[in-house]
């Protein structure tokens, strides 16, 4: 039954009690970046969260990067703001589309994010859940690089082999030497091709229909913008008596908050402020349950190929110390046999 | 912890978590456990503000059973923009009967298949649709006796502790007054501490404001409530409450009774908390219990409903565990079979030297013995040494004697 009630119970505190939690027990965050070197994706995530994470960073040039291969590497960064904390970890992806080859470049990336689903499945299926660490990875910014027509085919190639595991923004990166009609242009393009290619690239959810008329606009405003054109900066410029973040040219300056010069806030504003959540939201009940959902499956159907309930198939590499005690029970078993005789 | 120079705009992520729970609504299965005549529904009504037992469909007290029975009912109620769907289970006929020896076990079933049916829908493959009807908090009546706890009352709440948060009651609490209810409580947890009954405890907070008041909570712990389903006039107020010849005892006056308390607990500021202590101590407790319990078959063929009862990922866990013992017991054997053939020849030598020892000792008797008889044969050798010799002398002596005597006859001239 369905009743409204004239005197006031109380539990419409419950939101706030969920609120005062999660204030208590903190945030975190996994955000990954891939695109090729020198598109300014380091900049970027400095410019986004303002904290500088790639102090003393080497870069290698290019004789250095042709023997290199795809890494993964991981920054983690605690981040608090009016008193709520974030574990900030940012997953990098150096070498990535920097060969003359890239055949499945993208292939130390699929099976980084595929190791934390893993990771956390196992996790979530053992016996004591008390500190499971969600590495899981909410989030990748893909840089397109601005040069060019479009997408590239490494570029389709690597979205495609990630966009069922993982939420996927594309950036134009560098927007800065594309004047704005350029800008649209190339927009409308990436768009088309995402669309011809079948590409599914993370979906802003749907407004609620209770949210306020401006909220509604800005937000329609912000689905028209994708993918966003960006531009980071580490410096600090003075620009109409202000300081700001931005890059001086001879001809200007570009201001990376300017929301008329790039999409910088945009992006900003819908990745941390207003979808963080969703995002995580999306990675732990879509991405991560179509893995599990396809890794049981995998399991049971293997099961009932083989027809022996009674011992399970490792699908899973187990690790390898088993095979390393097998070989010397195997040595003492000799060992004691001998010495009876 | 660093600290940004600027505005990130993280700090609104509380509030996205706000909003999705709002969209979401809440669900929430309260148990309420006593007597019949306590008061039960009663005290539901009060809480809710809403009729869930009413003359059309009376509460559990109005239905006689003969055995205890676990019933539930389940009411959508919205405040504020917030939904709440509200389970409330009841357990008609608890306590009832002449002999309630395990009358807590159709409870203890219920709850543990609210535990099984959410440790299903967690390990199946879909799981976008996952109801949680597990019990989030169990309200015990205690009959306002004014001496203590019941036999009855330790028993259950033992039992049910580690299954659930239980939040012990005083019901009809208009029959004590100010002092008999401080002397009861005084009493009620002196029995709780000295049976080691683990009642919901509040959670610690940082917040000054936040911990002065839950101390005051708990120095009123257990709660004394009152309910009631009659409003009446009071002093121009229109209050929930009990009209006696005497007077009016208020339910919503925190003199009277600590229903107000009850209320802003339970629903104002903890609900949050005692689901969240249910989902992560009482249900992990329940669930580690059932995955280490498992058989390395996995698949229980009797409970077997045509789907796992358990990830395999967890019988993956189970079989590598096993393995892994199963090393252990061979490492053990070994060293035990080592231990065994050390022993063995170590008894071996011991025995070998005993053996030595043995005939060590046998050959020195031996030659004693023959010692012995060497010297017994020497003795007797001497003794006739002796012996002859003394007849040798005693022959000498005669030979001398008789020769003497011969020249002794000679000389007299006897001999011609």
């Amino acid at each position: 039954c369905n009743r409204n009630d004239k005197q006031y119970v109380g539990f419409a505190t419950l939101p706030n009690q969920v609120h005062r939690k999660s204030v208590k027990k903190g945030f975190d965050f996994t955000l990954m970046v891939a695109g090729e070197s020198g598109l300014g994706k380091s900049t970027l995530v400095n410019s986004l969260f303002l904290t500088d994470l790639y102090k003393d960073r080497k870069l290698l040039n290019a004789e250095e990067r042709i023997n290199q291969t795809v890494e993964i590497t991981k920054h983690t960064v605690d981040i608090e703001e009016k008193g709520v904390k974030l574990k900030l970890t940012i997953v990098d992806t150096p070498g990535f589309g920097d060969a003359v080859n890239n055949n499945e470049c993208w292939k130390p990336i699929t099976d980084y994010i595929d190791q934390q689903f893993e990771q956390y499945f196992r996790d979530e299926s053992g016996l004591n859940r008390k500190n499971i660490l969600d590495n899981r990875v909410h989030c990748c910014l893909y840089f397109i690089p601005p040069f060019g027509h479009g997408l590239r085919p490494v570029d389709v190639e690597f979205m495609k082999a990630l966009h069922e595991k993982v939420n996927i923004v594309p950036l134009i990166s560098k927007a800065d030497c594309l004047t704005p009609n350029e800008v649209k242009k190339l927009k409308d393009r990436v768009r088309d091709e995402i669309e011809h290619f079948g590409i599914k690239v993370y979906q802003f959810p749907e407004c609620d229909s209770d949210e306020e008329e401006e909220f509604k606009q800005m937000d329609k405003e912000l689905k028209e913008c994708t993918p966003f054109a960006v531009i980071g900066s580490n410096t600090v410029v003075e620009a109409r008596g202000q300081r700001v973040r931005g890059r001086l040219y001879p001809w200007g300056i570009v201001e990376v908050e300017n929301q008329s010069h790039c999409d910088f806030v945009k992006l900003r504003n819908m990745l941390i402020r207003s979808h963080m959540h969703d995002l995580k939201d999306v990675t732990c009940d879509v991405h991560y349950e179509n893995y599990r959902a396809h890794c049981i499956q995998e399991m049971t159907s293997k099961l009932a190929q083989d027809n022996r309930t009674d011992s399970p198939l490792p699908i899973l590499p187990l690790p390898t110390p088993d095979v390393e005690t097998e070989r010397l029970i195997k040595m003492k078993d000799e060992e004691v046999q001998n010495n009876h005789h | 912890m660093k600290n940004l120079e600027g505005y990130v705009g993280f700090a609104n992520l509380p509030n996205q978590v706000y909003r999705k729970s709002v969209k979401r609504g809440f669900e929430f299965t309260l148990m309420v456990v006593g007597e019949s005549g306590l008061g039960k529904s009663t005290l539901i009504n009060s809480l809710f503000l809403t009729d869930l037992y009413s003359k059309d469909y009376p509460g559990p007290s109005q239905r006689i059973k003969k055995t205890v029975q676990v019933e539930q009912s389940k009411v959508l109620i919205k405040e504020g923009g917030v939904q709440l769907t509200l389970t409330i289970v009841d357990t008609p006929g608890f306590g009832d009967a002449v002999d309630n020896s395990n009358c807590w076990q159709p409870v203890i079933n219920y709850i543990d298949s609210k535990f099984e049916d959410f440790l299903n829908a967690e390990s199946r493959v879909n799981r976008r649709q996952m109801p949680d009807n597990r019990v989030h908090c169990c309200l015990y009546f205690i009959a306002p006796s004014g001496h203590g706890l019941k036999p009855l009352d330790i028993e259950f709440m033992k039992r049910l502790h580690d299954k659930v948060n239980v939040i012990p009651l005083i019901a009809k609490a208009d029959t004590l007054t100010p002092e008999e209810c401080q002397l009861f409580k005084k009493q009620i947890m002196k029995e709780i501490q000295e049976h080691k009954i683990k009642i919901y405890e509040f959670p610690d907070t940082e917040d000054d404001e936040d911990s002065k008041l839950i101390r005051k909570i708990k120095e009123k712990m257990p709660l004394a409530v009152v309910g009631s389903n009659v409003v009446i006039e009071v002093n121009g107020r229109k209050v929930r409450g009990r009209q006696y010849p005497w007077g009016v005892a208020e339910v919503e006056n925190g003199e009277h009774c600590d229903f107000t308390v009850l209320r802003n607990m339970l629903i104002r500021t903890h609900m949050q908390d005692l689901k969240d202590v249910t989902n992560n101590v009482h249900y992990e407790n329940y669930r580690s219990k059932k995955l280490a319990a498992v058989t390395c078959n996995g698949v229980d063929a009797t409970k077997n409903k045509g789907q796992l009862t358990k990830s395999p990922l967890a019988q993956m866990e189970e079989e590598r565990r096993e393995h892994v013992m199963k090393m252990k017991k061979m490492e053990t054997e070994m060293e035990q079979v080592f231990e065994m053939k050390v022993k063995e020849k170590k008894q071996k030598l011991k025995d070998s030297e005993a053996e030595l020892e043995r005939r060590h000792e046998q050959m020195k008797k031996n030659l004693e013995a023959q010692y012995k008889e060497l010297e017994e044969k020497r003795h007797q050798f001497e003794e006739e040494k002796a012996n002859w010799e003394t007849q040798q002398r005693i022959l000498e002596q005669q030979k001398l004697d008789a020769s003497k005597t011969m020249e002794k006859n000679k000389k007299k001239g006897k001999i011609f």
